[in-house]
């Protein structure tokens, strides 16, 4: 799909890692101010996506542009000014421990700027307002909840007013209201704060409820693309499969293996996988 | 039969390369280091904090061990001069041996047990839970940020704590040489003064444990750094960091004896 203000163009993508392919020519757009899910099943390539796009990982061939920059032509000093624009939110937080919520929101802060006190202040709890945890700006990142910790991170990643926030697997391990609550606030601070996000989830349900458009990744690839309505009513077999949850499908339940009789009767023969477990 | 040699061969080969490689990878984070202090010097704070935790906080189990090694040197030095009617140069020998070598090198054992293993695993879990990629992301360099203050922490502490060793050490020597033994006060003192000499002597003592801190501190760096980032790796990476510290430590103090103390 064409967009016409695109903020990340990703084009023939590929990255092995010990001669195991990974991504495999991915093509893929970011608009810019839009709200977009990168969605696949675990270990199918998101995380390692949003890695690249950050340059934490150096593809294996193809080209990341953020903003019209190829990332890899960038040096350290380039590389650092422009993920100062970036924000990224990691599966678990990723909070420091020894800081507390406020020291860990005012540390990009303080690291990059020589601002008053005052100021660090009031914009500490300015973004802690925003996630609705200004209350706990004393506290340490062991006292918090999986969800409070993950809206910690996020005022952090907001800190610097990125123009581009990555949240990888924000939903992960979040019960029921933890959830909805952080969707709903990476939708509006996307929209408040005009911001670009890239979501990397397997949460089918609460993220076509907040996206505006979702790359399906399976295998390395980018198989499926679309609004969530056409994700919804998509024929493609693997899409349905992941959208409804269904145990087994073009992702087959049972890992690849000899035939179950020729395992049973097979006498010693033992796979490594059954060696290891 | 030669198959089991080739094979056995190759496997030497293989972990012989496989040590130049991490060797190389520590040179270069060594590297990385120098190049990256500027920060926490400039905002020694943060090089206060790691002194306090790498060098405070050792310093119960440093002195408290300097103190019992200096007491046992004092007992095993006075049954061994006792027979030859040299009691009065026991100060001699137990200061000595705790300035030239046990200072160091028992302290540097202990301080790579006690710290170096905290600042690897500290690291480690640093890197397993994502943190120093997300500081990496925020245009934060984890290598000035967290390394370099862990790194200097470590090498300002060591030499004072080798330092706290020894002199521990001697006061035990005496407690248990005068105090307990009853050899004369003034001759254990005044040889001590007469024989000890501040370069020959407590210099090179001081300066095998700056040796020795740079060698610790990097190892614990570097293993946390280059941990796997499971809880087994973490596991893995603080063991390391003991053992491969000890063997540092002991190596480097035989070819630091060889250059300062031989011929004298």
């Amino acid at each position: 799909m064409q967009f016409d203000d695109a903020i990340i163009d990703i084009n023939r993508l590929s990255f092995s890692y010990d001669d195991r392919i990974i991504l495999s020519d991915i093509n893929l757009v970011i608009p810019r101010r839009k709200l977009v899910a990168i969605m696949g099943g675990s270990g199918c390539g998101k995380t390692t996506l949003l890695k690249l796009i950050g340059r934490q990982l150096q593809p294996s061939s193809g080209a990341v542009k953020v903003n019209g920059v190829d990332i890899s032509t960038l040096d350290h000093e380039g590389l650092y000014a422009l993920r100062r624009k970036m924000g990224m939110l990691y599966q678990f937080g990723a909070l420091f421990g020894d800081l507390t919520v406020y020291e860990n929101v005012a540390f990009p802060l303080r690291e990059h700027f020589q601002l008053p006190e005052t100021i660090v202040r009031n914009l500490v709890l300015m973004k802690l307002q925003a996630v609705g945890l200004r209350g706990a700006a004393a506290l340490y990142p062991s006292e918090l909840s999986g969800g409070m910790a993950r809206r910690v991170a996020l005022a952090r990643a907001i800190a610097m007013d990125p123009m581009l926030v990555m949240y990888d697997e924000p939903f992960a391990g979040l019960d029921p209201i933890s959830l909805s609550t952080v969707g709903l606030l990476i939708r509006e601070l996307n929209d408040a704060l005009n911001l670009t996000s890239i979501l990397v989830t397997h949460d089918v349900v609460e993220s076509l409820a907040i996206v505006d458009y979702i790359y399906f990744v399976s295998n390395g690839r980018i198989v499926a693309q679309g609004t969530p309505e056409d994700i919804r009513h998509t024929e493609d077999p693997l899409v349905q499969q992941f959208v409804r949850g269904e145990r087994d499908g073009p992702l087959p339940f049972h890992y690849p293996a000899a035939s179950y009789q020729e395992s049973i009767l097979g006498g010693n023969k033992i796979s490594k996988i059954s060696e290891n477990a | 039969m030669m198959v089991v040699i080739r094979s056995g061969l190759e496997r030497i080969g293989r972990g012989f390369f496989n040590i130049l490689i991490t060797l190389g990878f520590a040179t270069r984070l060594l590297g990385a280091i120098l190049k990256e202090s500027g920060m926490c010097w400039r905002r020694f704070s943060m090089i206060r904090r790691e002194l306090y935790f790498s060098g405070v906080l050792s310093l119960v189990l440093i002195a408290v061990s300097g103190l019992f090694v200096g007491m046992v040197l004092a007992l095993q030095g006075y049954d061994v001069l006792k027979r030859y009617g040299s009691e009065a140069a026991l100060g001699v020998l137990v200061s000595l041996s705790l300035v030239r070598e046990l200072g160091p090198v028992v302290g540097g054992l202990l301080f790579a047990s006690r710290a170096g293993s905290a600042i690897t695993a500290e690291i480690g879990l640093m890197k397993a839970t994502d943190q120093l990629a997300a500081m990496d992301m925020m245009a934060v360099s984890p290598i000035a940020r967290i390394v370099a203050p862990r790194f200097w922490g470590g090498v300002l502490s060591m030499p004072l704590l080798t330092a706290l060793f020894s002199m521990m050490g001697i006061i035990g020597g005496y407690l248990v040489g005068v105090k307990m033994i009853g050899i004369d006060e003034g001759a254990f003192w005044g040889q001590m003064q007469a024989t000890i000499r501040f370069q020959a002597d407590i210099l090179n003592g001081l300066i095998k444990g700056f040796v020795f801190g740079i060698a610790i501190a990097l190892t614990a760096v570097f293993e946390g750094y280059d941990a796997k980032a499971t809880p087994e790796g973490v596991s893995a990476a603080t063991t390391r960091t003991v053992v491969f510290s000890a063997l540092a430590v002991l190596m480097l103090d035989f070819i630091l004896t060889v250059f300062m103390f031989r011929g004298v």
